[in-house]
């Protein structure tokens, strides 16, 4: 097996007495699409918010590309290269389609304590804002204040401002909630061309979506790992079959 | 013409307007109007951390009367001290002061953001009240202008009040461009972000808290300016320049004159002025004629009186628009 990007060792958070997320140990391979599925409650966002530090865990530890990263806040774990969006459009909405890129493509300059010289003038930080835009399918959305686009276009919006940030691992909650069918597809598409140079992880309800394009597979209920494979492996375990794809006669 | 070239175009008539202002004025107007210019500053620097920061501070005054003092403590009794030396000394001191509260402050977000610095202004209150050594609630004269000179050469007499006018006149003018220019580079992107989506901000990379802090600095140490200003034309420093009435008066001129413009507030602070000006001769009522006013305004003008000088210059633009386009 490849060495992994990012790993947790024996991760855990409480909320009080809640036990979220419990005990779970992850590898995420380099260049993979890794889904991580489960019923509601199962612990999954949690997880995302401890891997990029919008949650601090209660327990354990979360490597990234062989360096310590479980006492990072979000604004470093984002510094590192990983990206996060989320499952509930998180964007600027006074702000026009390229602001809200903007934003994350000026956070790749070594600091924005700059004072003088107009944002407008740093074109690389354009480029890099326009090219996200682009890749989401939102050029010609450009100048348009987010809060008049579509709730797909949001969704889209959402993902372009991450891309902005050009990072090498991508976490991403539920990037298909709320979406309509060719919306999805197209998201789906660019998922695929996005898993050529960067590691995917994400949430998903979207069962026929995370099939078609998840290579590896992780079960969670109950804020523990169940199970951890390839998709056909996965469809194939009588835990995962009891506990969540359910009905016992899903797999066949 | 579009309507953020119909407002330019009304600033600069403003600006001209004021500079032509003292041909026409009596000392008493002329001194009026200085005041108002400092304190459209002063409102003018919590606008940075209000309307585009989203930190609503009620301490401000801790640094508008702050560098009054500072100027009060250096200045010798008989001896004039050169600009150069006492406004950098003031405004050095006022920024290490805004670093310190604003290191504590930026820790803190909504109405908790409200009552720290609420509670800083009030020690600095306390402690320049209570200390005799430096007047206690009588305050400190300022007996020497500061003098500014080149190469030897008096260039500008702060002891007149046409040029101290003019000299207020500029630094209104200037501080306005300056914070334009803040707002238009990378730090403004992030500030106005942080304003709207804090969160989101953090997750996109930037270390908020910093940018937080940077923007009550700056704010804070060009309140201080505003106070160094109000010290050097009035002569006297009291405890009343950083109590919280004063941080209530700067706070309603920039809800009064429109969060977020830069010039809303500096209109608050004439059009406040001005009413005073003109209800103190009718009745001594002043405080409820002036909470009738803030009201009115809050319900009527959502987006305070900037807001109606952008809704006009939008129809004027459209006037202006249709005017050009040929007889059908």
């Amino acid at each position: 097996m490849t060495e992994a990007i990012l790993s947790t060792r024996n991760l855990s958070k409480l909320f009080g007495a809640l036990v979220a997320v419990d005990g779970v140990t992850i590898d995420f391979a380099p260049g993979k699409i890794h889904a991580i599925i489960g019923p509601n409650g199962a612990g999954k966002t949690t997880l995302i918010n401890l891997l990029c530090g919008d949650l601090s865990p209660s327990q354990g530890t979360i490597a990234f590309k062989d360096r310590d990263i479980t006492k990072l806040t979000p604004f470093q774990t984002s510094r590192a290269g990983i990206g996060r969006s989320y499952q509930k459009s998180n964007i600027f909405p006074e702000f026009s389609c390229l602001e809200n890129c903007w934003l994350g493509a000026q956070s790749r300059l070594p600091t924005s304590m700059k004072f003088f010289r107009p944002a407008e003038g740093y074109g690389e930080v354009r480029a890099r804002a326009e090219r996200a835009l682009d890749l989401c399918g939102l050029g010609r959305r450009m100048n348009v204040r987010a809060a008049q686009i579509s709730h797909g276009e949001q969704r889209q919006l959402e993902i372009a401002m991450m891309l902005a940030t050009e990072p090498e691992l991508l976490l991403l909650d539920e990037p298909l909630a709320g979406m309509g069918t060719e919306e999805a597809a197209a998201i789906l598409e660019l998922l695929k061309e996005l898993a050529r140079d960067h590691t995917l992880v994400l949430i998903e309800h979207d069962m026929d979506a995370v099939f078609s394009i998840a290579e590896v597979l992780t079960v969670m209920d109950n804020g523990r790992v169940l199970v951890t494979g390839a998709p056909e492996e996965v469809r194939r375990n009588r835990a995962v079959q009891e506990a969540y794809l359910g009905m016992g006669d899903e797999g066949a | 013409m579009s309507e953020s070239r119909t407002v330019a175009s009304l600033l600069l008539a403003a600006v001209a307007g004021l500079a032509l202002f003292p041909f026409a004025s009596d000392e008493f107007y002329l001194e009026l109007f200085t005041h108002f210019m400092v304190l459209g500053i002063f409102a003018m620097s919590l606008d940075l951390l209000i309307g585009y920061t989203g930190l609503v501070s009620f301490g401000h005054a801790a640094f508008f009367g702050l560098a009054g003092y500072l100027l009060a403590i250096i200045t010798p009794e008989s001896e004039a001290m050169s600009l150069w030396v006492s406004l950098p000394v003031c405004l050095a001191g006022v920024a290490l002061a805004a670093l310190v509260i604003g290191w504590f402050s930026v820790r803190t977000s909504g109405i908790y953001f409200i009552m720290i610095t609420l509670a800083f202004a009030q020690m600095t209150f306390y402690y320049f009240n209570e200390n005799v050594a430096l007047g206690g609630s009588d305050g400190m004269f300022i007996f020497t202008k500061p003098t500014v000179g080149i190469g030897g050469f008096e260039i500008i007499d702060l002891g007149d009040p046409t040029t101290v006018y003019y000299a207020v006149l500029a630094s209104l003018v200037a501080c306005y461009l300056l914070l334009s220019m803040v707002l238009r580079a990378p730090f403004g992107r992030v500030i106005k972000a942080i304003r709207v989506n804090e969160h989101r901000t953090r997750a996109l990379g930037y270390d908020t808290r910093r940018y937080k802090l940077a923007a009550f600095v700056i704010a804070g140490t060009m309140a201080g300016f505003a106070g160094y200003l109000e010290a050097v034309s009035t002569g006297i420093v009291s405890p009343g320049h950083l109590s919280w009435h004063q941080s209530g008066l700067v706070l309603i001129l920039v809800i009064l004159g429109g969060m977020g413009t830069l010039y809303g507030p500096v209109l608050g602070a004439f059009a406040l002025g001005l009413l005073h000006d003109q209800v103190q001769d009718v009745t001594v009522h002043w405080q409820l004629v002036q909470g009738i006013f803030v009201i009115l305004v809050v319900l009527f003008l959502p987006h305070g009186i900037a807001g109606l000088v952008a809704r006009l210059a939008r129809r004027g633009a459209a006037l202006a628009e249709r005017a050009r386009e040929p007889e059908s």
